[in-house]
């Protein structure tokens, strides 16, 4: 009968619109399903019923560890409290960056005419950059690292979208809570590197 | 096998053309070399004789060194195997190849694109204007002499990023601020725009008189670039009398963004993130066809567990796309966003695994040559599971509960926008738009890649060619996906993801290659010659959405304006593929 | 050129909107409010004539809460998707991110009905005389966000042949959102921005009820490379400095 597969159709549609509800009621008694970080959790699982909605900028999908947006450089803060840039100017990421976003400025020290192994400015124009990771994979020094921060709007792009190096250094301590895991399996390979040189240094 | 085949192929080849036709020796490539005069009887022995009903890829090449230029043509059978390759060579001054669009309609675009890029001119081509450039616009670009105006360097990385790194905005180096270069001599005054009068005049119109002082003519509309149902910044041009279509052009190049000169100038890896932004919804197939093609001159195989992970997002993509599609199609018919939402959502949930695998909801950059980026983190998995056997089973079953059987689907679908068979074989159609006519034509069986050799699912085939054929195969298309979804992730192995170490700068040696998969949208395919240089000599890229439209016409011819829209959408190109 | 007009694009670029008279009727002023009262002075308030309607307004800015309240409540955008950050931009308005929650909900597909023109993606040069048209059709007030690299200075495929360093190089742009593409939520955090903005304008310095009603931004043309009008008066003299440069060149 002519009409049948739209009555069909009809009823998904209210199928979805009563979930809502009915999920709804469920979370009633558990504080209700909205500004929750737990309901958020289920709400956006594969376990998501009814309304799929996030209330951004109340409640925030929380991004995966290895989100990655712009990239940022880390430092290290010595015994004295200097900060230490991982960055030893080695030119690997500016090389293999597709777009050829990074600029990276080195000198030589005054006295030694030696090349000093940290750079002296370090730009990277987000105008440019498409965010695809590469610099961050490839940098031996595990150095720079893609940033979870995401909300950069600006009303000015001349003033705004060129990241310095002040505007790019961020502490190894931010690092290693955007991205744990990889900072644990990092650290650890570090160890592993300092323990097996200090092993060869012993031996010899 | 392959071998006894190719060697009597070649006899029968030899005994016919003798000298006119001969196998192409150079270092790491095949095929053959067919001499301008011959490449018409060529073409119509290898169709007719040989089998090789579909021509799949034209590509023009610039040897600007040995001073020629070549087109390569891929051949395949749609009965499945490997290609046949033939190329034709000329000289790079006034270059003129003869026309191939009578003997494989399907050229027609991509003869078009060799000569707005690369200036070789196709003799007896119906219709030879510029397609993804304007009229009037200065030079072939792809041509290696050509710069642009922000030409830093031939090769990337640019010398001057590092180790001075003076950082500029590159407009303030060009006199002009803008990305912009004039020929020598060029002034504005005096000049006239060429304006679109060619693309008018090859609509041919119509105009007639009744005898009676009153008269009728056909009128011309134009749809996009800026138009909700273009699916992004295509143009249509329609001849119309009253409501129906007389004739149609699809007008592209909106979103022409130089894929192929900056791969030109990239190295190998730089090229990945590219190819992201080819078919932006698929952005894993896309990396798929690209390692595929590169792995195949490094002669390197990824390990086990990478060869699974792929096929998985793979098919996840497969899954987004028709979703996606499924959901604009509708958009397109008038069901105003509803049945989009509801394939957004199941979109959304595996942009999730994607995100978390690779860290970026669209532009996955997941691939690398030999292996992956990275293994999946803890609890994806579970995820990917969870989506194949229970999410996306229980999704698509309701989707076909929301809209195969309603009623206004059918009707606007039904009959509607019919490619038969031999069209859609003709016109190199490729993906769902080829299997909706009737043709089981999939790569993934064909010539299967990777390890799709080692799953059970089917080629699903429809066999009106309409409209609402073209909505039924994707779904079918899913359930299948779903299918070798559940295997692969039951059968995942541990191990490696990498084969050796991830470097940033292969070694990639001479020779050319063409590697394909089926992406959601059709067979995407990936022509690259390597000199031995850190960048590729050649990046060409076979692009279904592209390849697609060539149909576009002929479906639409006698259809009324507004299926127009409802064919384009049952096509389903994404701009970025169509334009590059 | 009858044939080149386009159904969305009817009529010539030259077209020029009135500034929002009708719009006073609608918020209700009331004609019979006739005490004089001190307007503040505006900082460049020299061009500045306020209307007939206003004089002896008690509160500027009372007025002009409301008046941003409304618009900032109902940013309808344009439908206008042009690359890969077109998608991430259908994303925002579909179910997980839904900007209807912010009033942008209705998209409009003609410019005529639309405040604020969201450029998702890569303009090219063949596309740019359609964008600035569009750009140009849509009536004040009107907003331009970029969205993602492509839109705001090029992106990653800036030194393509056909491609324009940032769309800011011919239509003023009030918010630039990075990020390649920017997710949904770098989107919503993008258009929040632009309701911040739109809450500091303020009725008696806005650009549309000035004198000189905003002029259309002439349309680029398509000749062997993209030619700005606003160009053409030193063309010649850029072009020479070109074809110089290029036979110094040639001479080392
Ligand atoms: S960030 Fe890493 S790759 Fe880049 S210069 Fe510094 S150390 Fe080298
Ligand atoms: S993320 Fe990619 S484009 Fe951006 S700076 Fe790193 S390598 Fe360059
Ligand atoms: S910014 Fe990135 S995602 Fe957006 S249009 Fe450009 S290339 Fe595509």
């Amino acid at each position: 009968m002519y009409g049948i597969g739209l009555i069909k159709g009809l009823g998904v549609t209210l199928k979805h619109f009563v979930e809502t509800y009915v999920e709804d009621i469920r979370w009633l008694s558990r504080g209700g399903r909205y500004y929750d970080e737990e309901a958020l959790k289920v709400r956006q699982s594969t376990a998501a019923r009814g309304i799929f909605t996030v209330q951004y900028p109340e409640e925030k999908l929380p991004v995966p560890e290895e989100f990655r947006y712009i990239p940022f450089l880390i430092y290290e803060v010595d015994e004295d409290g200097i900060k230490v840039d991982r960055c030893t100017s080695c030119g690997i990421c500016a090389k293999v960056c597709p777009p050829q976003c990074i600029w990276i400025v080195r000198s030589n020290d005054p006295e030694t005419g030696r090349p000093v192994p940290a750079p002296t400015d370090f730009f990277i124009d987000i105008d440019i950059c498409m965010n695809c990771g590469l610099c961050a994979e490839y940098c031996p020094f595990d150095a720079i690292k893609m940033d979870h921060d995401y909300e950069l709007a600006s009303h000015d792009r001349f003033k705004d979208h060129i990241f310095d190096k002040e505007r790019l250094d961020h502490p190894l301590s931010y690092y290693a809570e955007i991205r744990p895991r990889n900072y644990a399996e990092e650290e650890r390979a570090r160890a592993e590197k300092e323990a097996a040189k200090a092993a060869r240094r012993k031996s010899k | 096998m392959a071998e006894t085949e190719s060697t009597k192929v070649l006899d029968e080849i030899k005994t016919k053309f003798g000298d006119a036709v001969s196998p192409d020796e150079r270092e790491g490539y095949d095929g053959y070399l067919v001499r301008a005069e011959n490449l018409l009887d060529f073409a119509t022995f290898v169709r007719d004789a040989l089998g090789y009903d579909y021509l799949s890829s034209v590509t023009g090449v610039d040897y600007i060194v040995e001073d020629k230029m070549e087109v390569v043509y891929h051949a395949y059978r749609t009965s499945g195997g490997p290609a046949l390759l033939f190329k034709v060579q000329t000289q790079r001054e006034k270059s003129v190849v003869p026309s191939l669009v009578s003997i494989y309609p399907g050229a027609d675009f991509q003869e078009r694109e060799a000569w707005d890029l690369l200036g070789i001119e196709f003799e007896g081509h119906p219709d030879l204007r510029r397609i993804l450039l304007w009229d009037g616009f200065h030079g072939h670009p792809l041509r290696k002499d050509w710069r642009e105006a922000y030409f830093e360097e031939d090769q990337k990385p640019f010398g001057n990023r590092w180790p001075e790194g003076k950082v500029y905005r590159i407009e303030d180096k060009v006199p002009f601020n803008k990305n912009v270069k004039y020929p020598a001599n060029f002034t504005p005054e005096g000049w006239v725009p060429e304006g679109e009068g060619t693309l008018y005049a090859s609509l041919g119109r119509m105009e007639k008189s009744n005898g009676n002082g009153t008269g009728s003519e056909h009128i011309v509309v134009n749809l996009g670039p800026q138009h909700p149902s273009t699916h992004g910044v295509f143009r249509m041009v329609a001849e119309l009398d009253g409501e129906t279509i007389v004739d149609l052009k699809p007008v592209m190049g909106y979103l022409h963004r130089n894929h192929e000169k900056i791969g030109e100038r990239n190295t190998y890896i730089m090229n990945m993130p590219f190819t992201d932004r080819l078919d932006y919804i698929c952005s894993m197939g896309n990396n798929f066809a690209y390692a595929l093609s590169v792995e195949k001159l490094m002669d390197v195989q990824p390990p086990e567990r990478a060869e699974y992970l792929r096929v998985i997002m793979a098919e996840l993509t497969r899954v987004v796309n028709h979703f996606w599609a499924i959901g604009f199609l509708l958009n397109d018919l008038g069901a105003f966003f509803t049945p989009a939402l509801y394939a957004i959502n199941e979109r959304e949930l595996i942009l999730d695994v994607f995100e978390a695998v690779s860290g970026s909801r669209m532009m996955c950059n997941y691939f690398r040559f030999g292996g992956l980026a990275r293994d999946l983190p803890p609890g994806t998995a579970e995820v990917i599971r969870d989506l194949a056997f229970e999410r996306l089973p229980e999704k698509i079953d309701e989707l076909e509960r929301y809209l195969t059987e309603n009623e206004i689907v059918r009707v606007r679908g039904e009959g509607v926008g019919v490619l038969t068979a031999e069209q859609a074989i003709g016109f190199a159609a490729a993906g769902p738009v080829l299997r909706a006519s009737g043709v089981p034509y999939d790569v993934r069986k064909a010539e299967p890649y990777s390890i799709y050799d080692r799953f059970d699912f089917d080629v699903a085939v429809r066999y009106n060619g309409d409209v609402y054929d073209r909505y039924l195969i994707r779904v079918d298309e899913i359930r299948q996906s779903i299918r070798i979804l559940q295997q692969a992730i039951q059968d995942l192995p541990e191990g490696e993801i990498q084969t050796g170490r991830p470097q940033y700068q292969v070694r990639v040696p001479a020779g050319e290659s063409y590697g394909r998969v089926e992406n959601p949208k059709g067979e995407l395919g990936f022509y690259v010659i390597s000199d031995g240089s850190p960048t590729p000599y050649r990046y060409h890229i076979r692009a279904p959405s592209f390849i697609n439209v060539t149909g576009m016409a002929e479906m639409s011819r006698g259809q009324k304006i507004a299926d127009v829209v409802a064919i384009l959408g049952s096509i389903d190109i994404v701009l970025g593929e169509t334009d590059r | 050129m009858p044939l080149g007009v386009s159904i969305i694009f009817s009529g010539s670029g030259a077209w020029q909107q009135t500034g929002g008279r009708p719009l006073f009727a609608e918020v209700g002023m009331a004609e019979d409010v006739n005490q004089e009262t001190p307007i503040p002075e505006e900082e460049n308030g020299s061009e500045f004539e306020i209307p007939e309607e206003l004089r002896g307004q008690v509160t500027i800015t009372t007025l002009d809460k409301l008046y941003n309240w409304g618009r900032r409540n109902s940013v309808w955008p344009m439908m206008f998707g042009l690359a890969c950050c077109a998608i991430e931009m259908i994303c925002v308005a579909a179910s997980r991110y839904d900007f209807s929650r912010f009033g942008m909900e209705v998209m409009r597909p003609s410019p005529r009905q639309s405040d604020l023109m969201i450029v998702s993606g890569t303009v090219t040069k063949k596309m740019i005389p359609q964008i600035v048209r569009l750009y140009n059709q849509m009536p004040e007030p009107k907003y331009v966000l970029a969205m993602g690299a492509c839109a705001s200075g090029g992106g990653p495929f800036k030194e393509g042949y056909n491609v324009v360093s940032g769309v800011d190089k011919f239509v003023p742009v009030d918010v630039y959102v990075p990020g390649c593409p920017p997710t949904p939520q770098a989107l919503l955090h993008g258009l929040i921005t632009l309701q911040e903005k739109i809450d500091k304008q303020s009725i008696q310095s806005v650009r549309w009820y000035s004198k000189q009603a905003s002029e259309p931004i002439p349309i680029p043309i398509l000749g062997p490379d993209l030619i700005d009008p606003r160009d053409l008066p030193d063309f010649a003299e850029r072009q020479a400095a070109v074809e110089e440069k290029a036979a110094a060149e040639a001479k080392t």
